[in-house]
């Protein structure tokens, strides 16, 4: 991906977290996406989740396929690292970085051409394996890097710049996600920093596959009377579902929300997430019944957002595949390697 | 000239015909071992169908004193249990040998040879009149012919009965039946035939340094010791077995004993693209990792072998080779897939490919791929094929130095990066071409971009020329210094050397060299050098220099090596000429003869 280098130069009294990092700390290199990319509004949201999170950026390793959404791991953490996979196919990578070091923080930036046509497969299997990584789709029903094509979630009846009409049904991550078992679901809009935010917190928390699917409009080639990605479209038709607010290990939790207005719900590493009901009724827990939901607004042409399923309790990959706790790259070879005692033993029965 | 048929004592090809799924290949597998432990050189083919059950199915077996283990010129002996494959089973038979055949059933005229002996044995009657059931039935009548060819070859039964006493020592009704079955084919030929026959075994003492493995299973204990613990795979015939045999392994010498959790993952993806995927992965963090496949997997791998090319990731691929293209013919041996590992991915790239002759070169050259992985980073290629993956060889025994150190390469520590004043992951700083790299979580210094698209050396994205030359033009200048780090030929020459060389690869070595030994007793002198790695290094170059005329025996239709041979060195193209087998099966002394000798009337070579 192109980038241009920030200039270091930084306010002295910009605000440190407790690790002494300023906000300025978890950017990248200089986005060369459009002015007024939705995806710009995605990297701000998570420079402002990592450095609240008060995470080691050396920590974090981030990946992505091939796309314009593929180049925003360059624009945040520069202090992480990268890797910038082929098409489609950063979950794989992410797979096997998660089976060798277990203990980094992984996110995963996609588009909806990268996640939802040629690296589909790939998706869903991540999901089916849990992979314990944030999985951030910036959803924006085009292909941008080669000029508009319609991608795999532009909605019937949608038209391109050009004023092709797109007949064919769309793929819905979410209701995709959902019914492939994923443990944390979620879609928000990359125009309400307020909403993201938390979610990504609750979804680097998380204990398995989170994804986040965000409405993420392209200034270009998709924001156009007759998209139902655009910018207006997304603002007037988008109808929060459920609240999410983030409660960090170390904070003191003072509501009472026994009156069932709010569901709170204990994450992996101890902090809590939690879920204000915004629909009456809705329970985020329920996945028969989240699927329903979304079935429903979407028939009414309403985008569901929010945290809208959450499962904290399942095994993930290494939960599945029964591995030592500490990351395998820390083995010693002393430990691996059987010797030529056990050899000697071994071949005495292919005798 | 055409081959000898000859046979005799410790000297014959055995074929046994039956139908898959039936339990042939355990009796089968009895059988072998009874040889090997009565101390005699032997091998072992399976030439099986794509198919669960009801196919016509082979097993081959090779006796042979003087130690050639390569696949049988002839077969002296058929064990024709199989009605469907009886026309096929006995115009095989050489002529003077013997057909073992359930006779249960009259043999029908058709099939009638007056050059070669019929041994007739009831063994479905004999079965029926003594177990129940008709699975229990269709099960014994397998080791009854093992009891039959007891009495006809002279094996040792305190050998047999004492391998059924070791395996089925805790299934009383298994080994009671087992004996009985041993017993009715042995006593029902000693009874009515005259026993044994000129083809028959003696007692040796030439396996007791040794042990009968497959190289899949070889390759796979290979990983474990080389440190690897991300394996990553889809499953495909013949590969399977890698990824059998690592878990296998792992189970037995990586389970943690405090918590009895894995120091190991295995991860079975839902193609091949996202197993290389998942090796890539894993070796970005550092951990060693494999993915097992074939031929149709490489082809799906090919666009994240060039990433890891191109990004410079260590990842070790293991190819074991079945019949291609496409589809093919997965049950089948072949090699061909030279080319494609050699130059896998678009663009410019080139491989590092180590090529073992045998079991016991999987092992060690399974633990050189990982070494010569981390020391390039790069996608290394451990060619093995069918033949040598899953059939049962005899090697000498493995060994293992304990004092074996892993070369993890170029790597930087916490405390290196620390002192560092900075870190570009691509800057060659000590003129070797290789980039020292940094692992992911290891210190915020050593963060840097990992990418497929263009990048200058220091690790940024680049559309400049020069830039881009810059770092292309190394990694070229690294894997060709790796010439000299993969296992170098291994050579075999006559006294004051031979304008005549043979040149082979892989699992063809073996059959060669029995071939190379027969000319040599006819008097044709000629020399021998078995390519072990790629990129060839200067000891290939030499052989290739030394000798008028050069014939490369391979088992492929377009003569891969020779190709590879004639872009990679320096050897003019008249100089070699090609012998190629690519109809599936092993090879065996008898194509090799008859691939090379009209090659000899070209050097003028007198032919007795």
């Amino acid at each position: 991906m192109s980038y241009i280098k920030k200039p270091s130069a930084r306010h002295p009294k910009l605000p440190k977290n407790d690790l002494g990092l300023t906000v300025r700390d978890y950017e990248g290199s200089m986005s060369t996406l459009c002015a007024g990319c939705g995806h710009d509004s995605i990297t701000a949201a998570l420079v402002q989740t990592f450095f609240e999170l008060q995470v080691e950026p050396h920590r974090v390793a981030k990946l992505s396929g091939i796309g314009c959404s593929s180049k925003t791991p360059a624009y945040f953490l520069s202090e992480s690292h990268g890797l910038n996979a082929v098409h489609g196919r950063m979950p794989a990578i992410a797979a096997g970085a998660n089976a060798a070091n277990r203990d980094l923080l992984y996110i995963g930036i996609s588009g909806d051409g990268d996640s939802l046509s040629i690296g589909l497969g790939q998706f869903c299997h991540a999901i089916r394996r849990n992979v314990n990584m944030l999985y951030v789709l910036e959803n924006n029903g085009v292909y941008g890097l080669t000029k508009g094509q319609f991608s795999a979630s532009a909605d019937i009846g949608t038209t391109s710049k050009r004023g092709e009409v797109n007949e064919q049904r769309p793929i819905d991550p979410v209701s995709l996600a959902l019914s492939l078992g994923a443990t944390f679901v979620a879609r928000s809009f990359s125009g309400d920093k307020a909403q993201l935010v938390p979610i990504l917190k609750a979804g680097l928390a998380h204990s398995g596959f989170a994804f986040i699917d965000v409405l993420s409009p392209c200034v270009t080639f998709n924001d156009h009377k007759g998209s139902t990605k655009s910018y207006a479209y997304t603002r007037d038709n988008m109808h929060e579902v459920i609240a999410t607010d983030f409660v960090p290990l170390r904070a003191e939790i003072k509501t009472d929300y026994s009156d069932g207005s709010v569901q709170a719900v204990t994450m992996h590493d101890g902090s809590v997430v939690k879920l204000r009901k915004v629909t009456e009724g809705y329970d985020p827990t329920d996945r028969r019944r989240v699927l329903d939901y979304l079935g429903e607004t979407s028939a009414r042409g309403e985008i569901a957002t929010g945290l809208l399923y959450l499962e904290e309790a399942g095994a993930d990959m290494h939960g599945f595949e029964g591995t030592v706790d500490q990351p395998l790259v820390d083995v010693p070879y002393e430990v691996l390697c059987p010797g030529s005692a056990a050899l000697e033993e071994l071949q005495n029965e292919w005798r | 000239m055409a081959h000898d048929s000859t046979y005799g004592v410790n000297d014959f090809g055995l074929k046994i015909a039956t139908v898959n799924g039936t339990g042939s290949a355990s009796a089968n597998g009895l059988l072998l071992q009874a040889l090997f432990r009565m101390g005699i050189p032997v091998s072992g083919k399976n030439v099986f169908p794509s198919n669960i059950q009801g196919l016509p199915t082979w097993y081959e077996i090779r006796v042979n004193a003087d130690g050639y283990t390569a696949r049988s010129p002839d077969f002296h002996l058929v064990v024709a249990m199989n009605p469907e494959s009886y026309a096929r089973d006995i115009e095989e038979v050489a002529s003077g040998g013997w057909i073992l055949y359930d006779s249960s059933r009259e043999l029908s005229d058709q099939f009638k040879r007056d050059d070669v002996t019929f041994v007739g044995v009831p063994f479905a009657d004999l079965c029926v009149g003594r177990f129940d059931g008709s699975r229990t039935r269709i099960l014994m009548k397998n080791i009854t012919y093992v009891g039959a060819l007891a009495a006809l070859l002279d094996i040792d039964m305190d050998i047999v009965k004492g391998m059924l006493r070791e395996k089925f020592a805790k299934k009383q009704h298994l080994m009671d039946a087992n004996f009985i079955a041993i017993e009715l084919g042995y006593d029902y030929v000693k009874e009515h035939f005259d026993c044994p026959l000129p083809i028959r075994l003696e007692t040796m003492d030439e396996t007791k340094d040794c042990v009968i493995i497959t190289g899949n299973a070889a390759a796979a204990l290979g990983c474990v010791y080389a440190g690897a613990t991300v394996g990553a795979w889809y499953p495909i015939t013949p590969a399977t077995s890698v990824m059998d045999g690592f878990t296998e392994y792992c189970n037995r010498f990586r389970i943690d004993p405090e918590t009895g959790k894995k120091n190991y993952c295995i991860i079975q993806a839902e193609d091949e693209l996202a197993a290389a995927g998942m090796v890539i992965g894993a070796g970005w963090m550092g951990a060693r990792a494999f993915t097992p496949t074939s031929g149709p997997g490489i082809s799906l791998m090919s666009e994240f072998i060039g990433f890891a090319y191109y990004a410079e990731v260590p990842s070790v691929f293991f190819d074991i080779q079945r019949t291609g293209p496409s589809t093919g013919m997965p049950t089948r041996t072949q090699q061909g897939d030279l080319m494609l590992c050699a130059y896998a991915s678009h663009g410019d790239t080139k491989h590092i490919v180590l090529f073992p002759a045998d079991p016991k070169e999987c092992f060690e050259f399974a633990v050189a791929a990982f070494d010569l992985a981390e020391r390039f980073q790069t996608p290394t290629f451990f060619l093995s094929d069918l033949d040598i993956g899953m059939n049962d060889w005899l090697i000498p025994k493995l060994e293992w130095d304990d004092s074996f150190v892993p070369d993890r390469g170029k790597v930087l520590s916490a405390e290196d990066l620390e002192q560092a004043d900075q870190f570009y992951r691509y800057l060659d700083v000590d003129g070797d071409h290789i980039a020292a790299r940094t692992l992911p979580g290891v210190h915020p210094k050593g963060s840097y971009f990992t990418r497929g698209s263009g990048h200058d050396k220091y690790g940024r994205y680049t559309e400049n020329s020069d830039a881009y030359i810059e770092v292309v033009d190394r990694i070229r200048k690294k894997i060709e210094s790796a010439a000299d780090a993969v296992p170098a030929p291994e050579i075999h020459s006559v006294e004051g050397g031979s304008r005549l060389g043979l040149v082979s690869i892989g699992g063809c070595h073996w059959a060669v060299l029995e071939a190379r030994d027969h000319l040599i007793r006819d008097g044709v002198q000629v020399d021998y050098m078995r390519v072990r790695g790629f990129p060839f290094n200067e000891t290939v170059e030499q052989f290739l220099d030394e000798h008028d005329l050069v014939v490369v025996v391979e088992q492929n239709r377009d003569a891969q090596l020779k190709k590879l041979l004639l872009l990679e060195t320096r050897c003019a193209k008249e100089k070699l000429v090609s012998v190629t087998d690519y109809g599936g099966q092993p090879l065996s002394k008898g194509n090799v003869l008859e691939g090379v000798v009209p090659y000899l009337e070209m050097l003028a070579v007198e032919v007795p």
